[in-house]
């Protein structure tokens, strides 16, 4: 671990220092995480008078339950398909931004607010836009294109709609980091290669998009990660995980089966699979990372 | 940056970006337009987007079927306490990881480290059970070491003691689960680290006590990352749902993102839109003017957390 050469030798001070944090984790972090796998492990009645230890059977019985293998399949389809609007979008937009230097800022606070929105209320505003009775593109698709469009009874529609409302909400917090990683490269690299008589397109494909390679990983993981867990707030409020469980994703799931179901072991052994999820993007994210910032301290 | 002359591209880029911006506003402005609409004109389909006139009967209408002075007010306290529980919790933390050597500091640094892998979503029931009783871990051992006999005799006649204590319903619960932060303390650990030694061994050599040295050097040299977290937290703060929404049953301790939904018509309602899109833009409002008037701030934050 990186270190100062001076620091204090105090001996109390550092362990009172740190204290309201660790106490806190230990609360509310660490104690409730390993209830949770220990609860994957047991069954117990609905009045939780009596609890078996019961092994795997939660796993198993997880892992071999078509709705639950369905709710993985809708989560990697919704982060995916969020991943790819939201990125892309994005990372256009930003490219975009950066060759109008002198509005940058402009564009900048046109194209940033969305971030401060909730997912919940992005939701809201795109159910009220994609409504089948009031919505004004509902109503569009259905006048001139013929398209019999409700997302409120047919899966694939509501699923676009969740896509939509998280997706657009992200753009903002990808534009962000892009429009940062794009003004952070040198410009005499592109300029050297416009000498060269490389074309714009060319310069963005072998030179701008390989250096912004960091920040597209970093936006990669951040996005999958607000997909995975935030989007809860636009599912709660918008879908509740229909029609037919077509937006059930693994957050709202395990949400729906534990708090509303009541049915502990299965929500913790949910849990579980979503912690070794998180422990394996956070892993790979890091081991990225470190080897980027090497220079530092 | 424009290296050679693309009058082509040149229109691209423009026409793209404006039409980005609208692309990007429309669900706003839409609302917006809602907002200001009578029942009759915002059910007419397709809805006019010329703006009406009912944008102060609808905030009102809003204001009071949602409660949303109340909510606002909750939302407010829960995000300001979340911010200012985190950048302190944090600064500190920091402060101990950073500028002491004891044996437990890679543990404790270990320790807030692992907690980016365990976000609310993973561990929703326990943490709601732990904060539904918030002594309920210490009962066995209370009961184990017979405290009860021991206080009964000293106070001289039977006690049963139980640590009942429930954070559901309250500020407290509402903020405390969310005070520990691992990006918060690595954002100022990174700082402190590139704060140059020299500053350090200067105030050791003038006397000065590690409390000083922060209060007098570090806490200085910390506002402009302390102003960009604060702009993020804020917004992090007022739009959490999950934990809000396990943790409170009661309407007047609701914030006003979840008490939202209760404004949305449903099926059997007339269909209120202008209502529910005028309560949206109120809830919205604080952040995204934090977000804009605090741009700088905010994108440094954002930026500078990656690291």
């Amino acid at each position: 671990m990186i270190r100062k050469r001076s620091y204090f030798k105090t001996r109390s001070l550092p362990y009172l220092l740190i204290l309201p944090q660790i106490l806190i984790t230990l609360t509310f972090f660490y104690w409730p995480a390993i209830q949770g796998v220990i609860t994957s492990f047991q069954v117990s009645d609905p009045f939780g008078f009596r609890t078996k230890f019961v092994w795997f059977d939660n796993y198993i019985a997880l892992f071999s339950d078509p709705l639950y293998l369905k709710s993985i399949a809708t989560t990697l389809f919704f982060s995916g398909s969020v991943a790819i609007v939201s990125i892309a979008f994005g990372l256009f937009l930003a490219s975009m931004a950066n060759r109008v230097l002198k509005l940058t800022t402009l564009t900048r606070t046109l194209l940033i607010w969305p971030y401060a929105i909730a997912p919940a209320i992005s939701g809201i505003l795109w159910l009220f836009l994609l409504h089948p009775s009031y919505g004004v593109v509902a109503i569009g698709l259905e006048n001139w294109f013929g398209i019999d469009w409700n997302p409120l009874l047919k899966s694939s529609n509501a699923m676009l709609m969740i896509v939509m409302a998280s997706a657009w909400k992200n753009i903002s917090y990808n534009f962000v980091f892009f429009l940062a990683g794009l003004q952070a490269i040198p410009k005499s690299l592109i300029e050297a290669a416009a000498i060269d008589g490389a074309s714009p397109f060319r310069r963005f494909w072998t030179i701008t998009f390989p250096l912004l390679s960091p920040t597209f990983f970093f936006v990669t993981v951040m996005t999958i990660i607000f997909s995975f867990f935030e989007s809860f707030g636009v599912i709660h409020a918008v879908t509740q995980g229909g029609p037919g469980g077509s937006t059930n994703i693994l957050v709202y799931k395990v949400y729906q089966d534990g708090f509303i179901g009541l049915n502990l072991g299965s929500s913790a052994a949910q849990s579980v699979v979503l912690m070794f999820m998180i422990i394996l993007i956070t892993v790979l994210q890091f081991k990225y990372v470190e080897r980027k910032v090497q220079y530092m301290g | 940056m424009m290296v050679e002359k693309t009058p082509v591209l040149d229109t691209f880029t423009y026409v793209s970006l404006i039409l980005g911006i609208v692309v990007v506003g429309f669900p706003i402005l839409y609302a917006l337009i809602a907002a200001t609409l009578s029942i009759e004109e915002v059910s007419r389909v397709p809805m006019s987007m010329i703006p009406g006139d009912q944008l102060f009967n609808n905030v009102s209408e809003a204001w009071n079927r949602g409660d949303l002075g109340t909510q606002l007010f909750n939302s407010f306290i829960m995000a300001s306490g979340i911010t200012i529980g985190k950048i302190v919790v944090s600064l500190f933390g920091a402060f101990s990881i950073v500028y002491f050597d004891y044996r437990l500091r890679s543990v404790a640094f270990a320790a807030v480290f692992c907690t980016l892998m365990l976000p609310v979503e993973v561990r929703i029931l326990p943490t709601y059970e732990m904060a539904a009783n918030l002594f309920g871990p210490l009962q066995p051992v209370w009961d184990a070491l017979r405290l009860d006999g021991i206080i009964s005799w000293f106070v001289g006649h039977d006690i049963e003691v139980n640590l009942d204590f429930s954070l559901l319903d309250s500020y407290a619960g509402l903020i405390l689960p969310l005070t520990a932060s691992a990006t918060c303390t690595f954002l100022f650990r990174q700082f402190f680290l590139t704060i140059p030694e020299e500053l350090c061994e200067a105030a050791k050599m003038d006397g000065a006590s590690p409390m000083t040295f922060f209060w007098k050097v570090l806490f200085p040299l910390s506002k402009t990352n302390i102003a960009a977290l604060v702009v993020i937290e804020f917004v992090y703060g007022w739009n959490q749902y999950l934990w809000p929404l396990l943790i409170t049953t009661n309407p007047k301790m609701t914030t006003a993102v979840i008490g939202l939904h209760h404004l949305l018509p449903s099926p059997e309602d007339p269909p209120d839109w202008h209502i529910a899109m005028a309560g949206a833009l109120i809830v919205m409002l604080p952040p995204v003017l934090v977000v804009l008037f605090m741009q700088r701030w905010f994108v440094k934050g954002l930026v500078e957390r990656e690291k």
